[in-house]
């Protein structure tokens, strides 16, 4: 009888393992929202922007909350030196920031995976004057759902998500895109 | 003379053990010790851009005189910890080790419980499958079968 007992405890417990891990996987699933960052900002959801506080690729200028600059729109730009099409789009995006920086716009790259010393030579080379911080570990990609990089998002004032542009901005539907989006996060 | 063997055999370990410490590290060890950030897989298992720029930082380093703990370390102080095919064996990175060992210890225990336990329970079951029959019922089942047998 006390045997019987034991092995229906045993595999009550065996059972309900199985049953938790699968309500675990299940509510992982459901709850991974950070690789739909893009999906959900391009279907109009206006998702918040995951908040980050990094060091800025110059030591001595100390780090950077993304959520301080709440009340201005801003464009993130994911990059790394070793990323060929970022050095397609830096151009790109230092205009944009020299024509918009005056009505408040922020343009902030993140030196994301990379070293600080390529990163900083990646951004000598392509004049780049935007603030840029250095996120070495790569903490922004689960948060952001990164696959690769570059990958642009485009604030409104509120820090919600108003665009996503999966690959580098170097065509004139992405500028297009990126403008359209701007003007979009500065009216907000 | 023994003495002086003795001597001898310890200098020249000491010497052999001296001339491995200093011994430069390997590109090709670091580069299965480190994972690539991007693809995770360690670095002699991918041409990631990042992994790439990674080996060729190795070698620089190799080639500046860096220890193997020197490079890592600079590498962790870019990369993070994750960086690390192997989780260091000290601080919070012992954890690492130990836990698995913790949890094969607790399974060890709780099946030898559920075994002991389900065993002993066989015992008393099979001994309490054949009580000792009543001498009434045994006298009328004999009788039974003398009448049946007849």
């Amino acid at each position: 009888m006390a045997a019987r007992r034991a092995k229906l405890v045993a595999q009550g417990i065996a059972i309900g393992l199985v049953a938790l891990l699968f309500v675990l996987l299940v509510w992982a699933l459901a709850t991974d929202e950070g690789n739909d960052l893009a999906k959900r900002a391009n279907a109009g959801e206006l998702p918040e922007a995951p908040d980050f506080t990094l060091g800025r690729l110059e030591e001595n200028e100390g780090e950077l909350t993304l959520s301080s600059l709440r009340g201005k729109p801003v464009v993130v730009n994911m990059l790394a030196s070793w990323c060929l099409p970022c050095r397609e789009e830096a151009p790109i995006l230092e205009q944009v920031w020299q024509r918009h920086r005056d009505r408040g716009l922020v343009v902030l790259g993140v030196a994301t995976k990379d070293f600080r010393r390529d990163a900083r030579r990646f951004a000598t080379e392509q004049g780049i004057t935007f603030p840029l911080v250095l996120d070495g570990p790569g903490d922004v990609w689960g948060p952001y759902g990164l696959t690769g990089l570059p990958e642009t998002f485009v604030l409104d004032r509120q820090g919600k998500v108003v665009e996503a542009i999966v690959g580098a901005v170097n065509t004139d539907e992405d500028r297009a895109r990126l403008n359209a989006a701007i003007r979009r996060a500065s009216r907000s | 003379v023994s003495a002086r063997l003795v001597a001898l055999l310890l200098a020249s370990f000491a010497v052999a053990g001296s001339a491995a410490a200093a011994d430069p590290p390997r590109a090709a060890d670091l580069e299965a010790e480190i994972v690539c950030p991007v693809c995770e897989t360690t670095l002699d298992q991918s041409t990631a851009p990042v992994a790439e720029r990674m080996k060729l930082y190795i070698r620089e380093r190799i080639a500046a005189g860096d220890s193997e703990a020197e490079i890592k370390d600079s590498l962790v102080a870019e990369f993070g910890p994750g960086v690390l095919a192997r989780p260091p064996d000290d601080g919070f990175g012992l954890l690492a080790w130990l836990l698995p060992l913790a949890g094969l210890a607790v399974g060890a225990v709780v099946v030898g419980v559920l075994v002991r336990r389900w065993s002993r329970g066989r015992v008393t079951e099979e001994g309490a499958s054949e009580p000792p029959l009543d001498p009434e019922l045994e006298r009328r089942v004999d009788d039974e079968l003398a009448r049946f047998e007849s």
